[in-house]
């Protein structure tokens, strides 16, 4: 075992949270004052140094036995009240090295990228402190080894993604978009810390370990208390990773800059749900009806957001909806059963979906700022290389083989047929029917086709740099190469994760391994998606490269669904009529009644009061010191009496 | 007996000159009735075998500090009607300063004519002060036990000297500014 | 003893007769004088105790009222006099600025 300062790399996960922390610190401070080369290099270095420890880390726990490949290191007794106990600990298992090693990798590459693409910035010292600490929490929210530690993260994640929502925040929709998520966020934060209660009253603890070893003994399958407790978690998931109901954040966050997009808002922060749900895998286990309504939340959004993305014009936008879609997908993977599989599309699809983002954010920075699709086109010629990156994320999101996307996607599917329903399935196949489509939709009006440019943007239209450029490749080799960890009969990732899921208990046998289920039935299901997803293909084709006039027939046909799809089912709207305005009424109610009247009320009357008794009392006050001195006479006078009297 | 006569007599006259200094309109008559005071006071700290105190009761007081008095009087030039002649806003301040007064002199009365003084005898009886003499006692406690507090006191009268000619000289404030 | 108790009586009678002149009293210097009435009243209440005690500490402590009375005289008079330069009135009345 390779030592390192006399210990096991296993011993210094802690750097993995000391780099990100440190280059916030130091560029928080001192950013203002360095040039922006020096900021650039702070804030990469940081990442990267995290990535090498994350990485070592992984050889390190490969090394031991896989029932053995749990490691916690406890720092300090952070909060110590009778029984209640929260340690500042780390846990390093198969689950979380994924988690940091996506996190940390994906999250470089995006550093790197960033250099370039903020490098106009005024405010670029405050988007690499922001970034910086939004990677540091987003590793203790995975590394954490107790839920309260994990909840800090999860705020934190939630803080820094509200500020680099809100980065612009000169500009009104970006701070309105900032303040929208951290709203929308504080909904599901509620159901996860009423959940961590829960889990305290219950158990006594709040250590992973400790409750997910005694959860199968304390709650039996289907009880009342796991039900709640699931239920309530996945409160904080739907919160946090965009689903029904409160997915309305995420299309908004694209407000920020497009590195954070991919970051945050598609590669890692809103998959953080997802793990959670993993992690918790043994709590969600004994309750059938919560994993039921996982699945359906993940099916329902998978295919709800995938509609929406079919009728939007805005580049970002799309991708956004297809993350949200995306993560519907890990859900419905969770909610059969198949947590695996999940995690499985939860790092391909930060490799793909970041590379969509990063290549957007290439198109945008080539445009001069220019996000809406119909006034780009035949971007081919101009940009080749993000032009191939970006094809080979679409072909991954699309699910064609043997892309990353393909694997993962077609496990879910699979999960979703034989542990789910065929409801399930037809939900899910038709969804990536849908993705197939709407992205293909986006490449083709993006880079194929004639130009919709205007004279002024084309004349400057341009390869973006080298800095952005790489990343796209690296993020690229990742999307070609990175479905084979999964490969359906000898999958790395399965034999990796699987002592995570269960913790022995009976779903250990089901976790996501596909020994169940025969070839035949595999290699079918995999044609079915393939062809699924290649009609997806050929429609978006036919209707904007081979007649692009097709499109406006068919929104006249169909002129209503058009415009609700396009307004995105109106939900905005909805939640603006039924909760936004009542509270706005309600609290206008509350201020100019109960606050302005009752409460003012009660405060100026006892204002009031003191007011009038001080008239009375201001007779006493003369002015003239000898009238003082009677007074002082008074009392000597008064003491004397009364002590006569008593003694 | 003798002492006793004494006492009455000049108690008396101390509380008679007292209620003078109180009640007379003219600055200058309060004054000389304050001297009065003094050396009635003086001739019963004699009653008391305090001959040193009761010498600087006279020279002290009723020379050094009054005729200080006196003589600010007269730079001020005061006459009666300057400043009692004019009506008193205070409605009540004199009657209810004067029943304040009377029930003082009650209080204290009761307190004093109930009460029996103890406390541990000293060795400076009036036998023995009267053979080693009074003054020399005073300056022997003055320059052993006592020295710091002395020499404090010197401090303070020197300070107070200072502060005097500051505060009295000409136009802390100009005339006109006021 | 009871001779001394009459003292301590005397010297509570003059104490209160310089106490309610402070009151009453508007001249600025009368007012000072009273003060000097009190403090010579507590004198007369030392001297006795000292004697009653057979201790000399009393009278000391005489020596030393007698010493802050003259600073207290020498400064105070001093105060009256800028007083009456700034006021040209030495009446307590006239010096209110404790209410505006």
């Amino acid at each position: 075992m390779p030592y390192f300062f006399g210990c096991s790399y296993l011993d210094l996960i802690g750097y993995v949270l000391l780099f990100p922390l440190a280059g916030t610190v130091i560029n928080g401070f001192l950013g203002k004052k360095l040039n922006k080369a020096i900021v650039g290099i702070v804030g990469c270095t940081a990442i990267g140094l995290s990535f090498i420890v994350s990485f070592f880390v992984f050889i390190d726990l490969l090394k031991l036995a896989p029932e053995h490949r749990v490691f916690e290191k406890d720092y300090f007794t952070w909060i110590g009240s009778g029984a209640f106990e929260a340690i500042a600990g780390l846990q390093v298992d198969p689950l979380s090295v994924i988690m940091i090693l996506v996190v940390s990798g994906v999250g470089f590459l995006i550093h790197v990228y960033s250099v370039g693409y903020m490098h106009d910035d005024d405010g670029f010292y405050r988007y690499f402190t922001y970034l910086n600490l939004f990677t540091f929490s987003m590793l203790l929210l995975v590394l954490a080894n107790n839920f309260l530690l994990m909840f800090i993260g999860w705020e934190g994640v939630g803080l820094c993604s509200y500020l680099l929502i809100g980065f612009w925040f000169e500009k009104k929709s970006a701070s309105d978009a900032g303040m929208k998520a951290f709203i929308v966020n504080r909904v599901g934060d509620f159901g996860f810390i009423l959940a961590i209660m829960l889990i305290f009253v219950t158990f006594n603890t709040i250590d992973f370990t400790d409750v997910f070893h005694a959860a199968p003994e304390h709650l039996q399958t289907g009880s009342f208390i796991a039900t709640m407790i699931t239920l309530l978690l996945f409160v904080g998931a739907v919160g946090k990773s965009a689903q029904i109901p409160l997915y309305t954040w995420l299309p908004d966050a694209m407000e920020g800059p497009t590195p954070v997009s991919a970051l945050i808002h598609a590669a890692t922060m809103v998959t953080a749900g997802v793990y959670m749900v993993v992690r918790c895998n043994v709590l969600y286990t004994l309750s059938p009806f919560s994993l039921t309504v996982v699945a359906v939340i993940g099916g329902a959004t998978a295919l709800f957001a995938a509609t929406i993305g079919l009728a939007q014009n805005d580049i970002k936008r799309v991708l956004a909806y297809s993350t949200v879609s995306q993560i519907g997908y890990m859900f419905l993977a969770c909610g059969v059963g198949a947590y695996i599989t999940g995690i499985f599309h939860l790092v391909t699809h930060a490799f793909f979906k970041a590379l969509l983002f990063l290549g957007s954010g290439s198109v945008i920075h080539g445009l001069g700022g220019e996000q809406d699709m119909r006034k780009m086109g035949g971007l081919k010629k101009y940009m080749p290389t993000t032009h191939t990156t970006f094809l080979i994320g679409t072909l991954a999101i699309a699910g064609i083989p043997p892309f990353a996307g393909f694997f993962s996607k077609d496990e879910i599917l699979l999960d979703a047929f034989t542990k789910g329903s065929l409801l399930l399935w037809g939900l899910g196949a038709f969804a990536a029917l849908l993705t197939a489509f709407y992205m293909f939709r986006l490449l083709f009006m993006t880079f194929y086709g004639k130009s919709n440019m205007t004279k002024h943007v084309e004349e400057h239209v341009h390869e973006s740099p080298m800095s952005i450029l790489i990343p796209l490749l690296v993020l690229a080799l990742l999307s070609i190469l990175g479905g084979f960890i999964g490969f359906p009969t000898a999958s790395a990732i399965n034999s990796f994760l699987a002592p995570v899921i269960g913790g022995g208990h009976h779903s250990m046998a089901d976790g996501g391994n596909l020994h169940h289920v025969s070839n035949s039935l595999m290699f079918s299901m995999m044609g079915i998606s393939t062809g699924i997803a290649i009609v997806g293909i050929l429609l978006a084709y036919l209707m904007y490269i081979k007649q692009p006039d097709l499109p406006a027939k068919i929104v006249g046909k169909f002129k209503l669904i058009y415009k609700i799809i396009y307004n995105k089912y109106y939900v905005d709207e909805i939640y603006d009529a039924t909760i936004v305005k009542p509270t706005v009424k309600t609290s206008f109610i509350l201020w100019k009644i109960v606050d302005v009247k009752i409460i003012d009320g009660f405060v100026n009357a006892v204002a009031r009061i003191v007011e009038l008794k001080s008239e009375v009392l201001k007779l006493f006050q003369t002015g003239y010191v000898r009238n003082y001195a009677l007074s002082i006479l008074l009392g000597g006078v008064i003491i004397i009496v009364c002590s006569l009297v008593l003694l | 007996m003798l002492a006793g006569l004494l006492f009455i007599i000049m108690g008396l006259i101390t509380i008679v000159c007292a209620l003078c200094v109180v009640f007379q309109k003219n600055p200058i008559y309060s004054a000389i009735f304050l001297i009065q005071t003094m050396v009635s006071l003086a001739v019963l700290y004699v009653l008391l075998h305090a001959q040193f105190i009761a010498a600087i009761q006279v020279m002290v007081y009723a020379g050094a500090i009054m005729v200080l008095f006196v003589f600010v009087i007269m730079l001020l030039n005061l006459n009666k009607t300057d400043v009692e002649g004019d009506y008193d806003k205070l409605l009540f301040q004199k009657p209810s300063a004067i029943i304040l007064g009377f029930i003082l002199v009650v209080m204290i009365g009761v307190v004093t004519l109930n009460t029996v003084f103890q406390g541990t005898q000293g060795e400076y009886t009036p036998e023995s002060i009267s053979q080693i003499g009074n003054t020399q006692l005073v300056g022997k406690m003055l320059f052993t036990k006592y020295v710091f507090p002395f020499e404090i006191a010197s401090i303070l009268l020197f300070a107070a000297v200072l502060g005097a000619i500051i505060l009295a000289k000409k136009q802390i404030i100009k005339d006109k500014e006021v | 003893m009871i001779l001394l108790t009459w003292y301590l009586i005397l010297s509570g009678v003059l104490f209160t007769i310089g106490a309610v002149g402070v009151l009453i009293r508007r001249n600025a210097i009368v007012i000072f004088m009273c003060i000097e009435l009190m403090l010579n009243a507590v004198n007369l209440a030392f001297v006795t105790f000292a004697r009653q005690l057979n201790s000399m500490d009393g009278q000391i402590f005489v020596f030393f009222i007698m010493t802050v009375a003259a600073a207290e005289a020498a400064v105070g008079l001093a105060i009256i006099i800028a007083i009456y330069r700034n006021k040209a009135t030495v009446n307590v009345d006239n010096i209110n600025l404790m209410k505006w």
